[in-house]
């Protein structure tokens, strides 16, 4: 079943890819999700669980109905999809440009509720502090929140970036597989298990997971390390 | 010159009710705030801070911090308030948390100087005592050369000799810069020794308003202090 494989022929082009598609979105998401995490952090609005159960969906969602929905928004036919193709040139669909919208739609979660929690945690009176000192809500964020709710923020940006390099569902659906454009990492591991080329699916799939583990221990470690850091001092 | 003319509806502990206030507040003055948990102190202060709405009016000399529903922000009102918890920003050193609040390095050397910091100055706020924390908050609270010096039981969560060094510290800041303050104090002996005017507030109403001296000897108001 398993054949020789000649790892320095490896065609390691979809991971790079997928690399490149969670480095863009994870750095999409922190911009946009920031906002909206301090949002949700600091209000007491009606329309909060509302707000917080959308964002939640990609969770609970099969990536078949999220990518399936995000295709119709994004195909041609659609006026989003019409918009960005006739007006400003952009496909959104079968290209890695829409592999990131819909990635940003995919792990929005993963952003956005560490780091709410990590804001919901900080001592209220610490901000208030920060605005007693004439200091406006960006510069608050930036100087006070931000750093600290460090261990939020880091598990915040890996899980994101892990969470996309293991998408596969939504990528399939909206980005197929066109090599070097929208074949990632998991899409390749498919297609080599479909022509039972089990050799390479087998070290693909190390790749990814000692890739995961790497990534999930460095949170681990990084968060142990300033809990202990918190006792000391 | 101060004034204070202030309705809120509160739902506390102890059931719904309106603080009301009004007061007339002299420059320099250091009054001290006294009641029962639930009398509406602390709401008086974040009132005053703008960190909560209240209807009527505020005025610091003749400037309208509060008038009806129209409120200046936080970050616009000139004040200094120290939190009972300190409320330090633990990614900073103890002088970083004054330059925060302004980038004046005389200033925060002449409070650090006076609350025997200086020592401590580059060391981050996360490894200080509870009563070197509430010092650091104290002299950050004066670092924007407030108008108006707020206080939130600065000295309940300190063992009684730090309570004393700081009392005194609270004084000798008093004296030297002549801010007004408002300080909120269970403590019967400190009220008496740092106050030159009194408040008793008892659900929502100032029940009591006079000097340390007028204050203690008063039936109504020695029932109250001598039950806490």
């Amino acid at each position: 079943m398993l054949e020789t494989v000649d790892i320095t022929s490896l065609d390691l082009a979809p991971f790079m890819l997928s690399f490149k598609l969670a480095g863009i979105t994870t750095l999409i998401l922190f911009i946009l999700s920031l906002p909206l995490a301090w949002y949700l952090s600091q209000t007491n609005s009606k329309t909060k669980p509302i707000i917080e159960a959308v964002t939640a969906l990609p969770i609970v969602l099969p990536p078949s109905v999220l990518g399936f929905y995000i295709l119709v928004v994004l195909s041609p036919n659609s006026v989003v999809g019409a918009f960005f193709e006739d007006l400003l040139g952009i496909k959104l669909v079968f290209s890695f440009t829409g592999l990131v919208v819909a990635s940003c739609f995919y792990s929005l979660p993963f952003m956005v509720q560490p780091l709410q929690s990590g804001f919901e945690a900080l001592n209220k009176h610490m901000i208030e502090a920060s605005y007693l000192a004439g200091k406006s809500k960006l510069q608050t964020v930036y100087n006070v929140a931000l750093p600290n709710i460090k261990p939020s923020l880091i598990t915040a940006l890996i899980i994101t970036f892990a969470h996309t390099v293991g998408e596969f569902g939504v990528v399939l659906m909206v980005g197929g597989s066109i090599p070097g454009e929208t074949k990632v990492a998991s899409v390749a591991i498919y297609e080599m298990v479909e022509v039972m080329e089990y050799g390479t699916a087998h070290i693909y799939s190390a790749i990814m997971v000692l890739m995961s583990f790497l990534v999930l221990l460095s949170v681990y470690i990084f968060n142990h390390q300033q809990k202990k850091i918190g006792i000391l001092k | 010159m101060i004034h204070i003319e202030i309705q809120k509806k509160l739902h506390g502990s102890q059931g719904d009710m309106l603080l009301d206030v009004k007061l007339e507040i002299q420059k320099s003055a250091f009054i001290v705030l006294m009641g029962e948990s639930g009398s509406g102190k602390t709401t008086l202060l974040r009132v005053l801070a703008g960190l909560e709405r209240a209807e009527g009016n505020i005025s610091v000399d003749d400037v309208a911090w509060l008038q009806e529903h129209k409120m200046i922000p936080p970050q616009q009102r000139e004040i200094g308030f120290v939190f009972q918890d300190y409320a330090l920003f633990d990614n900073m050193s103890v002088e970083e948390n004054l330059l925060f609040v302004n980038e004046d390095r005389v200033l925060a050397k002449k409070l650090l100087e006076l609350t025997e910091l200086t020592q401590l100055a580059s060391r981050n706020v996360k490894g200080l005592s509870g009563g070197q924390k509430q010092r650091v908050s104290l002299c950050r609270a004066m670092m924007k050369k407030p108008k108006l010096l707020l206080m939130d039981e600065p000295l309940s969560a300190l063992d009684p000799a730090m309570r004393i060094k700081l009392k005194d510290e609270i004084l000798k800041l008093h004296r030297t810069f002549g801010t007004t303050t408002i300080m909120i104090s269970h403590d019967m002996e400190v009220s008496y020794q740092l106050a030159d005017r009194i408040l008793v507030l008892d659900h929502g109403n100032v029940i009591a308003d006079g000097k340390p001296d007028e204050i203690f000897t008063k039936a109504s108001t020695v029932k109250y202090t001598l039950n806490i």
